[in-house]
């Protein structure tokens, strides 16, 4: 076992964004920003397409137009605007933007898969890096605001009234969902990055009583999710990004039934 | 100095002004309440003055280092967001458990502590915001109309808990209510609100007003109102008392 194994590179690219996403994606979750999630992701295959074009790093291009994307989008809200009109026109109008801008350019329309479904056997050691630190940077961030997110989250009169900002903790999330979306292009795909955010927080909803416990169950879920579909990909070679959402899918669909029978047999009881 | 000052404030909301010409005072170990109609800016102008919402015009100044207890009008949790009394009451500050033991305790409340806030009734919610908004040992204790959607005795209850804990812990309380009843015998001072100030002073004073009876009716119980214009200004187009929808609560 050592980082020269793509398997085990791809292994601890997967643990990387389930540390990001899983904590990131609870608060997506509880404040109904899921579909934030996809514009701010959608965006990143523009990044893409203008840092192939320029020649730039790939991480960089995604940040700038994710951070772009997530900026614009937090500043629209809460201004009189259709969110979810707003929000679908501009999700799916920089995916367009993006997979036209990527055909103008010679010699990567083969590599479009790895960015709309993510590549995460082709992981480098320097591909590791990036995504290890924008998890340790995500993990940190959102252990450092905690108690003010939860609060701001609950209720912004709340948060007001005890001298939190409630619109500083968004721009934390904000900031935080553009690197989620950055580090996670190269495990999941732009497509699959919400699927990262959302569906483990779902699927330990059932099994909490506080919200850390559902963030750390959450993690544990991406974790599992990210070795078992790493694992089966290999198995039965397909698609590993795909499979990961599909294993968290499956963990998801047995947390909400074994969940409806307890109550059922309780009930009973 | 006064725990809060406001000067001459307006606020505007999505374009339209909903109050203007606000001053108060707030001083220290005061029960002050807010009256007024629907609609006429009282729960912004709480809001105002906890820094939610920005005055267009005016000055807020808050008493430096001021702790604020919020009992906000319904509190909504997602059902996504797990969420035991316990970690409720800990927001946004950490608290030791036999400090949270206490609070639901004086709240009058049994041990909940591991109950989910969803699964509380309607009466138990309301004293657990009070509970926490207890724990900082506010210097301003404010709620927006804290007792909407409980029964009578329970809202009843739920006043006299706020009159101990006044006594207790010394805080200044500022409230907005419908309920005149409590208002008339509770309170210090009454502000009667209808996009500016229409009056203030003691209970006594105002329940005499001409203003206060336009929108209230002569008899202190709201039930009672009985419409009976009697201005001796005019307002401005489009400004109105709705007195209608008041008595018709």
């Amino acid at each position: 076992m050592s980082l020269d194994d793509f398997l085990v590179r791809a292994a601890l690219a997967g643990l990387g964004v389930a540390v990001a996403a899983a904590p990131l994606g609870s608060f997506v979750v509880w404040r109904r920003m899921a579909y934030f999630g996809d514009a701010t992701a959608h965006a990143a295959i523009l990044g893409v397409a203008l840092a192939l074009a320029l020649d730039a790093s790939i991480f960089a291009g995604a940040l700038a137009m994710s951070l772009i994307m997530a900026l614009t989008v937090s500043g629209l809200a809460g201004r009189g605007f259709a969110m979810d009109t707003m929000l679908g026109v501009l999700a799916h109008s920089a995916l367009a933007f993006g997979l036209v801008g990527v055909s103008f350019l010679s010699g990567v329309r083969l590599d479009l898969m790895a960015y709309l479904f993510g590549d995460i056997l082709a992981v480098s050691r320097g591909d590791l890096a990036v995504i290890w630190a924008g998890a340790g940077i995500v993990a940190g961030l959102i252990a450092w605001r905690w108690q003010a997110l939860l609060t701001a989250t609950l209720s912004p009169d709340l948060a007001w009234s005890e001298g939190i900002d409630p619109r500083r903790e968004q721009m934390v999330l904000t900031v935080a969902l553009a690197l989620v979306v950055a580090v996670a292009i190269k495990v999941v795909g732009v497509l699959l990055i919400a699927a990262m955010l959302i569906v483990p927080a779902a699927a330990a909803r059932p099994l909490s009583r506080t919200p850390e416990r559902m963030a750390v169950i959450a993690t544990l879920i991406a974790a599992a999710a990210a070795l078992g579909g790493l694992a089966a990909s290999f198995r039965f070679d397909s698609p590993t990004g795909p499979t990961i959402v599909c294993v968290a899918a499956l963990i998801f669909a047995v947390s909400v039934a074994g969940n409806n029978l307890i109550g059922f047999v309780r009930n009973k009881g | 100095m006064p725990l809060i000052e406001a000067h001459d404030i307006a606020v505007r909301l999505g374009g339209a002004e909903v109050l203007h010409d606000v001053s108060l005072n707030l001083e220290a170990g005061e029960i002050v309440t807010i009256v007024g109609p629907n609609g006429s800016g009282k729960s912004t102008l709480l809001r105002a003055l906890i820094g939610a919402v920005p005055a267009c015009r005016g000055e807020i100044r808050r008493k430096p280092g001021l702790r604020i207890g919020y009992v906000p009008q319904r509190l909504h949790i997602d059902p996504t967001l797990p969420m035991t009394v316990t970690r409720f009451l800990a927001l946004p500050r950490r608290r030791a458990a036999k400090e949270l033991r206490a609070a639901l305790d004086r709240a009058g409340l049994p041990d909940l502590r591991h109950r989910q806030m969803a699964d509380l009734s309607g009466g138990q919610f309301q004293r657990v915001l009070l509970a926490r908004a207890l724990l900082n040992r506010p210097d301003l204790l404010i709620l927006d109309e804290a007792t909407q959607g409980l029964d009578q005795p329970g809202s009843a209850a739920f006043y006299r808990q706020i009159e101990e804990v006044r006594q207790q812990v010394g805080c200044a309380v500022l409230m907005v209510s419908h309920e005149l009843h409590v208002v008339m015998s509770a309170s210090d001072r009454v502000i009667c609100l209808n996009g500016h100030i229409c009056c203030q002073g003691r209970p006594e004073a105002v329940a005499r007003d001409d203003e206060y009876r336009a929108l209230f009716g002569a008899g202190t119980q709201g039930a009672l109102a009985l419409y009976r214009h009697e201005h001796d200004h005019h307002h401005a187009p489009g400004h109105h008392h709705a007195p209608d929808a008041e008595a018709a609560e």
